[in-house]
């Protein structure tokens, strides 16, 4: 289609055949004699002092080997977020603190000859814990005289640890108040974004053991090998050069796998008793004691004028990270730096945030990354701002939204921990997107008409969306490739394949740059022994950073090849020769060589060398995809129960490099927001207990809850990204909140301003509607 | 005590505890191709057919179903000689992280032994208990449309 001859192909994703046929891939799927089972306490309490644990009548039970608490192991501060160095995130706990400060933080670890035998040794460690007062609202969390969370010494990286404040973030730009004042209509509305988890059907899984040197190797479900490897190190103090971090497939990911929070303590039992040790996460384990989304409520108010263009947008953030700070300074950035620049025709714009501490479980990375609460609240409120100008949504959004060689302000002020980097779009269809989705939901049809008298009732909505791809200055990648006796080529890198399809879209890139089948393409990534470093998987810079790495080692090795070309062929202007189907053709002179010819002559008879070349990438902007998301919902009034019909999400992602991943990513994002929209969310005793910590009573969707969904791909070419790519995998999961919000109001004129939007809340609504 | 199973078209028998289930005994016997650890029913990563019946084996007792034959997902098809319903899978992009894969492909083949011509609707029930955090299912539930295809074509 765009005379490439892999680049937008529906190549076959290379592991899924092994996937689809049970091979054992996955961390738990190997198992090593010896090995010992690692089973971990948890606090009963939100917020205690441990002021002694007796392990002795636990280390009496035959077979149990080692226990691990706070007396017995580094106390090193660092912090979980597997984040490029320096982590943004505070260095607030150790492997395990004196104090817990949530019901699941850790307290001991037990490690025995079974599972059994670990899960016994527990409910004989006596602990005795001095209750402190605890609190659960962030509000209330930064208030004078609250309990004060994180009271230890030589924490650093938080912003007012007296308040529990892990950070606060102000950014300006023009005169936000005047902005207001001229502005001819003025809306403000709040929505409050709830706990939920990323629910990866595979739970976290760690095993680790010495190799035939005594070197340490963690094979782990990570999205993140090298930064374990690098914290791992740091929190048990021992050199990086004796870890080996392996990512085997791993069973999904969605941000919660950027933690570091098994490695480290199965390493450490591997490290003191020399013989393998397994940890693995049960699902109560991944629900209260991994990681969650950030729950924020979010403000967001909007002046405009009379003709539609904003002239200021102020958006107040106020986002729970629980009882540790990780990745709450970037997250909470993002829901600023993610969404206000959407809209970069307000000269006056004003994004302000507040991150605290509370005694509840911890929030972490989670797809969507802050954006899905700031577009939950921005998205509805550009539709309140048009129905107040009398304008439709498409049309609002059509006149402020950021164009091709613009920017924004916010670009350069909001970074990930620093200051960010101006930048100026270089790819975008957003008219495009709303035109293409519009059609497809049948919206001008569908959205004069007049809500029915029955008890069912239809309504539509829509929102429109950004997101970025890698972090610009901070994320790398690198990749090594290398030629065989036949032609066919080793990709080293050290991209992290989760399950997105990024190994096969890797070899896709590489098939289109040096001209061979992508079946000639054997992927090993992820190795931190093997492979070149890499960011690993998160912020959306998959295809585009780990991609782009992959693009420029297979430049060079191109050229390495055309070099060695001239001499076989006797020409010397490589401009002339084109690699093709595992040859290199002189269009010139027509003369034939193939790739398998150039390997043996090289390894082995003439200018003897191996062809093979490193590369990195390193992007100064982040290019961002854009998305305009469409849903069409039947309330029951009598019910309460909202049910998706149809959705259509219109996407630019750039060149789509295989447009059925490309597709997966995108329907798995909606299904994943729809979700977070209708069901999904943490309920707590009033103990901070989390109460519905399995898929019983926390519902995700299943195969029945599934609306029709089209998607449609809209091509642009971002001349940043390989082949023109762009990201995909986050920016679909911001849609379902503002989108069904929309479409909740066309139906039946109600707002709910928290989430999720259950049955009992609709029938609130119109409770309070109709009173 | 000692259970004896047909797994997969072999004679097996395994030592068991009496209240050991049927996940853990596989999977200790390394059929790791069954997955999943929620121990309710509720995930389906762990489903087998157990006399021909696709069951979670996390909540089935292993010594309940002593002689059973049980296909695992090798016993559907292998890396060499694939069902149809795995080729499908890897070409209608229903295959993300492949966690789930095992289980659902199981729901999918035990659907079509018994019906070979299902509904939309009928194909959504019979994955309904096979959580997918990646697919979002619409792939998923394509791929089976496909794989029917090409049954019928008598591939």
């Amino acid at each position: 289609m765009n005379g490439f001859e892999y680049i937008g192909k529906n190549i076959g994703k290379i592991d899924a055949m092994a996937l689809a046929t049970g091979q054992p891939l996955f961390t738990d799927d190997i198992s090593f004699p010896n090995t010992l089972h690692i089973k971990i306490l948890y606090s009963p309490h939100a917020h205690a002092i441990i002021e002694d644990i007796d392990t002795s009548e636990a280390e009496k039970i035959p077979r149990v080997k080692l226990i691990l608490t706070y007396k017995n192991t580094p106390q090193v501060l660092h912090t979980t977020a597997g984040q490029g160095w320096p982590e943004p995130s505070p260095y607030d706990t150790c492997m395990f603190n004196k104090k817990v400060r949530y019901v699941g933080d850790r307290v001991a670890a037990v490690a025995a000859e079974t599972e059994e035998i670990a899960y016994e040794a527990l409910k004989h460690i006596k602990v005795n814990y001095k209750k402190l007062p605890a609190v659960f609202d962030p509000e209330e969390a930064m208030k004078e005289g609250a309990p004060v969370i994180h009271d230890e010494e030589g924490i650093s990286g938080v912003y007012n640890p007296k308040r529990n404040i892990v950070s606060h973030i102000e950014v300006k730009a023009g005169d936000i108040e005047k902005g207001f004042e001229e502005s001819d209509v003025v809306v403000e509305d709040t929505f409050e974004m709830q706990y939920a988890q990323h629910c990866p059907i595979e739970p976290h899984a760690t095993i680790t053991y010495l190799d035939e040197y005594g070197r340490l190797v963690i094979r782990t479900s990570t999205q993140v090998p090298f930064h374990v490897r690098r914290i791992v190190a740091q929190v048990l103090e021992i050199p990086v050069q004796n870890i080996r971090v392996i990512k085997p497939r791993i069973g999904g990911g969605f941000g919660v796998k950027q933690e570091i929070i098994l490695e480290e303590i199965s390493a450490f039992v591997t490290l003191k008793t020399h013989r393998p040790a397994r940890l693995v996460y049960t699902r109560e384990e991944e629900f209260v004691s991994s990681r969650t989304r950030h729950p924020m409520k979010v403000t967001v108010k909007i002046g405009a004028k009379k003709n539609g263009i904003f002239n200021a947008i102020k958006m107040y953030a106020l986002s729970n990270n629980g009882a540790y700070g990780t990745h709450g300074l970037t997250v909470t950035s993002n829901t600023g730096s993610k969404t206000l620049p959407l809209y970069n025709k307000a000269p006056n714009i004003e994004f302000i945030a507040d991150v605290a501490y509370t005694n509840l479980p911890v929030a972490g990375a989670y797809r969507g990354y802050g954006a899905t609460q700031g577009y939950a609240a921005l998205e509805q409120v550009v539709d309140e701002i048009a129905e107040k100008l009398g304008m439709g949504p498409a049309e609002i959004r059509k006149i402020n939204h950021i164009k091709v060689g613009e920017t924004s302000p916010i670009f350069k002020a909001l970074g990930e921990g620093r200051e960010g980097v101006t930048q100026y779009i270089q790819s975008e269809a957003t008219d495009k997107l709303l035109e293409l989705g519009t059609k497809e939901i049948g919206w001008y049809e569908k959205i004069r008409k007049p809500a029915k008298e029955a008890t069912k009732v239809r309504g539509i909505g829509m929102a429109l969306l950004m997101q970025g791809s890698g972090i610009p200055l901070i994320d790398m990648g690198a990749a090594t490739i290398k030629l065989n006796e036949d032609g066919s080529f080793n990709v080293l890198y050290g991209g992290t394949d989760i399950g997105t399809g990024l190994d096969t879209v890797v070899a896709q890139i590489v098939s289109e740059t040096l001209g061979v089948k992508p079946e000639q393409i054997i992927v090993y990534a992820a190795d931190t022994d093997v492979t070149p470093f890499d960011k690993g998987a998160y912020a959306s810079s998959g295809t585009f950073i780990s991609g782009g790495a992959v693009y420029n080692a297979a430049l060079k090795v191109r050229e390495q090849i055309l070099e060695v070309t001239k001499e076989i062929f006797g020409e010397f202007n490589t401009k002339d020769f084109i690699l093709k189907d595992g040859f290199v053709i002189s269009e010139k002179s027509g003369k034939k060589v193939s790739l398998s010819e150039i390997a043996y002559q090289t390894l082995y008879l003439k200018k003897q060398q191996q062809i093979m070349a490193t590369s990195s990438f390193v992007s100064d902007s982040s290019p961002p995809p854009f998305a305009a998301h469409f849903i069409e919902i039947e309330v029951d009034k009598e019910t309460g129960i909202i049910t998706p019909i149809k959705y259509v999400a219109a996407v630019d992602c750039g060149v789509a490099i295989n447009p059925e991943l490309a597709k997966g990513q995108i329907i798995g994002s909606i299904v994943n927001g729809i979700g977070y929209a209708l069901t999904e969310e943490y309920k707590f005793s009033q103990t901070g207990k989390l109460i519905n910590s399995n898929f019983m009573e926390y519902r995700i969707p299943s195969s029945r809850d599934i609306p029709d969904i089209k998607t449609i791909l809209v091509e642009t070419y971002e001349p940043k990204g390989p082949y023109g790519a762009k990201s995909v995998a986050e920016i679909n999961i911001n849609g379902p909140i503002p989108a069904i919000g929309n479409a909740l109001y066309n139906a039946l004129g109600i707002r709910i301003h928290k989430l999720p939007y259950t049955p009992e809340k609709v029938l609130e609504a119109l409770k309070n509607k109709g009173a | 005590m000692k259970v004896h199973y047909k797994i997969n078209g072999e004679e097996k028998e395994f030592d068991i505890q009496p209240g050991e289930l049927l996940l853990d005994v596989l999977r200790r016997n390394n059929y790791t191709e069954i997955k999943g650890n929620c121990y309710l029913g509720t995930c389906g990563a762990c489903a087998v057919l157990i006399n021909e019946v696709a069951k979670a084996t996390c909540t089935t007792l292993a010594a309940q179903v002593n002689n059973a034959e049980i296909i695992t997902i090798k016993g559907i098809g292998t890396i060499s000689e694939p069902h149809l319903l795995q080729k499908a899978f890897v070409e209608k992009g229903a295959v993300q992280c492949g966690f789930c894969t095992p289980g659902t492909i199981i729901s999918a083949y035990a659907l079509l032994k018994n019906n070979p011509d299902p509904t939309e609707e009928d194909i959504k029930r019979s994955i309904d208990g096979n959580l997918c955090r990646c697919t979002g299912y619409v792939q998923q539930i394509e791929a089976i449309k496909f794989a029917i295809k090409l049954l019928k074509g008598g591939k």
